[in-house]
């Protein structure tokens, strides 16, 4: 069994967490991990569940982990953290953006969106829950919504010394979004408690 | 030494271009598209671009290798059997340059309407097959698969999977070499694929595959890792990963990276040193067939299964029985299917079909595909590229055999289809007097793959313009006498070109014609709707578009202003007039 850590990102096509896996890795690279990323492209993207797992640790082998074996989980809508629940390990840990987008059968009326999200969670894991879209909208722009759950993310799992996180977000995000991107990770990084 | 997190395409089109590679020719297709999407980067060393569809750019990259330089040919699994043609007799004919054909297939069917295993084609065609597991090995296999190909004198067979081409993980660069073409030569008695010369060429090509078999016993593509005697796993591909995680760290390894024809003599070696012997695949036992058909004892899918993707926790729990804990936290999600984009032009058109309750519509494969979810429900089929024309066409012949009446029947595909394989179906319906109605929904683009030009987009892959080919001009040329060239976001335009089409009394054809939103080279005149609440009596109608931003809430509709353009299809439904657009 190998040592290795994974996290995985999960959301709704275009919320961003593409980009967040991309500084993650970019600070794992950074930090000397060896490090392998998975998502799907395609008909998936339409407005569909998406997922994104990063995998490290000094040898990786799989690019992807089944049922039971995240160590985190950022969930950038609540619903999609109930739908990858068990993904996670039992003692996994959780962050969760108190969002909701509905699904095209719930917009139609055909579907409920579910009742307790967040207390499900809670009751089962580990879990930091924040208002990221909030947050992010008080910082200028929703769009950077992302890199408040980073934030809130690298002080869930104690990544801090990792690497210098706000240098790799600087070189991985396009300049004219820096400072927007800076502020959002440290208002997500102070957003939640340990 | 500078690492780079690249996906094994990304990697496959760097080992390509490192190999020397000089003519490369795709069609688009998920999970193969970025391998040709990377390569306009190295485009002063090499000639790269889209074709318009499989078998013509197998057919473009083996006639650069005829005239001696390396070439590259990509697609999707399905791909394939669109291409199927020339790389059989290839396969006889050998090659001049090497030659490399990349086959993505997709596991678990994430973007595609199969889950066929691409290796048998390895073995049908009798080529060798190269399947690396990592980024890494995308890069440093695809040079190998040039050597080899030039080799032994024949295509090469690269076949990837969905994780191996979309998972990123670390690659180290090395440096191009040239590879310097021999003089062009014409050499007949080689490549003219007449009977007399392929039944010479036959016994040559099952000497090239013996040598082949041989050659893998101790190539180093095919590697074995002894950590102990009790397991000992044969595996290749992504799963070589998988079973890395899932078995007992002195479980040893023989891991296959030329898989087609199989080393025999090696595995038989590699058997004889282990006391239990597995095969860990994805899909169907291929490699175990022909492993048990040596008499050799293995176990593998009676244990893993043919369906869908494996990983570490799946192959631990069906080869050990140790399942992983998880945790049901009682609340469940609801799902979240694909859906057609807010503002996507084809929307008008799927909400005019729905309508009709006599119209039968075969439809393709594209992002037209969703117009067959709910809420529009408006088609009858899907089955492959181009089949939208055709199956339609067959549809309706069986229809007037039958004696069934009153039924109006669309063969429905995309702009970049009907030059993939639309075309021959549009000449089919003219040819044979078909009583269908092709229709073309053009949006400018290849779109679910991703946005890839195609020849009536306008530009190529290296982004020059290009001659942007008519679709009304070629249809008038076949003897559609009546195209009809409508926006399908204007619902009463829309629904009278579906009239005028039902009722001409020449043969019809319909263009539905308005740019995809998210082509970026074009200034899209986006603005937003909004309901007023007075005005609407909460009838749903506006549902019916199956628009992701149109939402109902205490009994009266709601526009998501963040996900709204501003398309109105949903306003000229609605029967109060409670929907409009906002000026600016």
């Amino acid at each position: 069994m190998t040592k290795s850590k994974s996290a995985l990102l999960v959301g709704v096509g275009g919320q961003g967490a593409i980009l967040t896996a991309k500084v993650l890795v970019n600070g794992l690279m950074k930090a000397g991990y060896d490090v392998k990323m998975s998502e799907v492209h395609g008909m998936s993207q339409r407005g569909g569940s998406v997922s994104t797992q990063v995998h490290w640790g000094e040898k990786v082998n799989s690019p992807v982990i089944g049922k039971g074996a995240a160590d985190i989980i950022v969930a950038f809508e609540k619903m999609e953290a109930v739908r990858y629940a068990d993904y996670l390990k039992p003692d996994g840990v959780v962050v969760i953006n108190d969002y909701e987008m509905a699904s095209s059968s719930i917009a139609a009326g055909l579907a409920q969106y579910p009742e307790g999200c967040l207390e499900a969670m809670e009751s089962h894991f580990r879990c930091h829950v924040l208002k990221a879209e909030e947050i992010a909208h008080s910082l200028g722009s929703a769009k950077c919504m992302n890199i408040v759950l980073f934030g809130s993310m690298v002080k869930a799992l104690h990544m801090e010394d990792v690497v210098d996180w706000e240098t790799v977000i600087a070189e991985t995000v396009p300049e004219k979004f820096r400072e927007l991107n800076l502020k959002a990770y440290r208002a997500g990084y102070d957003a939640v408690e340990r | 030494m500078d690492r780079h997190l690249l996906s094994g395409n990304e990697a496959i089109a760097r080992g390509a271009y490192e190999a020397g590679v000089k003519v490369c020719s795709a069609y688009p297709g998920t999970p193969s598209t970025e391998v040709f999407e990377e390569l306009p980067k190295y485009k002063d060393s090499l000639y790269c671009e889209w074709a318009p569809n499989e078998k013509v750019a197998t057919e473009v990259a083996y006639g650069a290798s005829i005239a001696g330089v390396r070439s590259l040919c990509a697609m999707k699994h399905v791909g394939v059997n669109v291409a199927a043609d020339p790389i059989f007799t290839a396969a006889y004919n050998g090659v001049g340059g090497g030659f490399v054909i990349v086959s993505a297939d997709d596991p678990s069917m994430h973007s595609s309407q199969n889950e066929q295993d691409n290796r048998y084609y390895a073995r049908s065609a009798k080529i060798p097959m190269i399947e690396p597991a990592d980024s890494q090995e995308c890069l440093d296999f695809i040079k190998a698969a040039y050597d080899i190909s030039e080799k032994f004198d024949v295509p090469v067979l690269y076949r990837t999977t969905t994780r191996v081409a979309h998972s990123k993980s670390l690659v180290t660069f090395g440096e191009r070499t040239e590879h310097e073409a021999a003089p062009y030569v014409r050499n007949t008695r080689k490549y003219i694929a007449a009977p007399a010369n392929a039944y010479m060429n036959h016994p040559m090509l099952e000497k090239t595959l013996e040598d082949l078999a041989a050659y893998g016993c101790t190539s180093p593509l095919n590697k074995v890792e002894m950590n102990g005697t009790k397991i000992g796993v044969i595996t290749a591909s992504i799963a070589y990963y998988y079973a890395k995680d899932a078995f007992p760290e002195d479980t040893s390894f023989l891991k296959l990276g030329l898989t087609y024809p199989l080393p025999m003599d090696l595995i038989r070696d590699f058997a004889s040193k282990v006391e239990k012997l597995y095969v860990i695949e994805e899909l169907e036992g291929f490699m175990e067939d022909q492993i048990k058909a040596a008499g050799i004892d293995c176990i593998g899918k009676e244990l893993t299964g043919k369906l869908y993707e494996l990983n570490p926790q799946l192959i631990r729990e069906r080869v050990f029985g140790d399942k992983a804990p998880t945790v049901d936290v009682g609340v469940k999600a609801v799902s979240r299917p694909p859906a057609l984009c807010p503002g996507c032009p084809h929307r008008g058109f799927f909400y005019t079909m729905s309508r009709h309750k006599d119209f039968v519509v075969a439809g393709d494969i594209g992002c037209y595909t969703l117009g067959g979810s709910a809420p529009l429900n408006a088609l009858d089929s899907v089955v492959c590229m181009g089949g939208g024309f055709t199956v339609a066409m067959g549809m309706a012949k069986a229809f007037e055999m039958s004696g069934v009446t009153g039924k109006k029947v669309f063969g429905v595909l995309g702009d970049s289809t009907f030059f993939h394989s639309g075309m021959t179906g549009a000449a089919e319906i003219i040819y044979n007097k078909g009583n269908v109605i092709p229709v073309v929904l053009d949006n400018s683009i290849t779109g679910m793959t991703g946005h890839q030009d195609n020849p009536g987009s306008g530009y190529n892959l290296q982004g020059d313009i290009a001659e942007s080919l008519k679709i009304e001009d070629i249809l008038k040329a076949y003897g559609y006498k009546n195209v009809i060239i409508v926006d399908p976001q204007d619902l009463a335009a829309m629904e009278k070109a579906v009239q005028d089409a039902v009722n001409s009394e020449v043969p019809a054809a319909i263009i539905t014609r308005r740019p995809c939103l998210l082509i970026k080279r074009i200034k899209h005149d986006i603005g937003k709707c909004s309901v007023d609440t007075d005005k609407c009596i909460g009838c749903k109608r506006c549902l019916g578009v199956g628009c992701p931003a149109v939402i109902v809430e205490n009994k009266k509709a709601r526009i998501d202003r963040d996900q709204c353009v501003g398309c109105t299809v949903c306003a000229q439904v609605c029967p109060m007039g409670a929907i409009t657009r906002e000026e600016k």
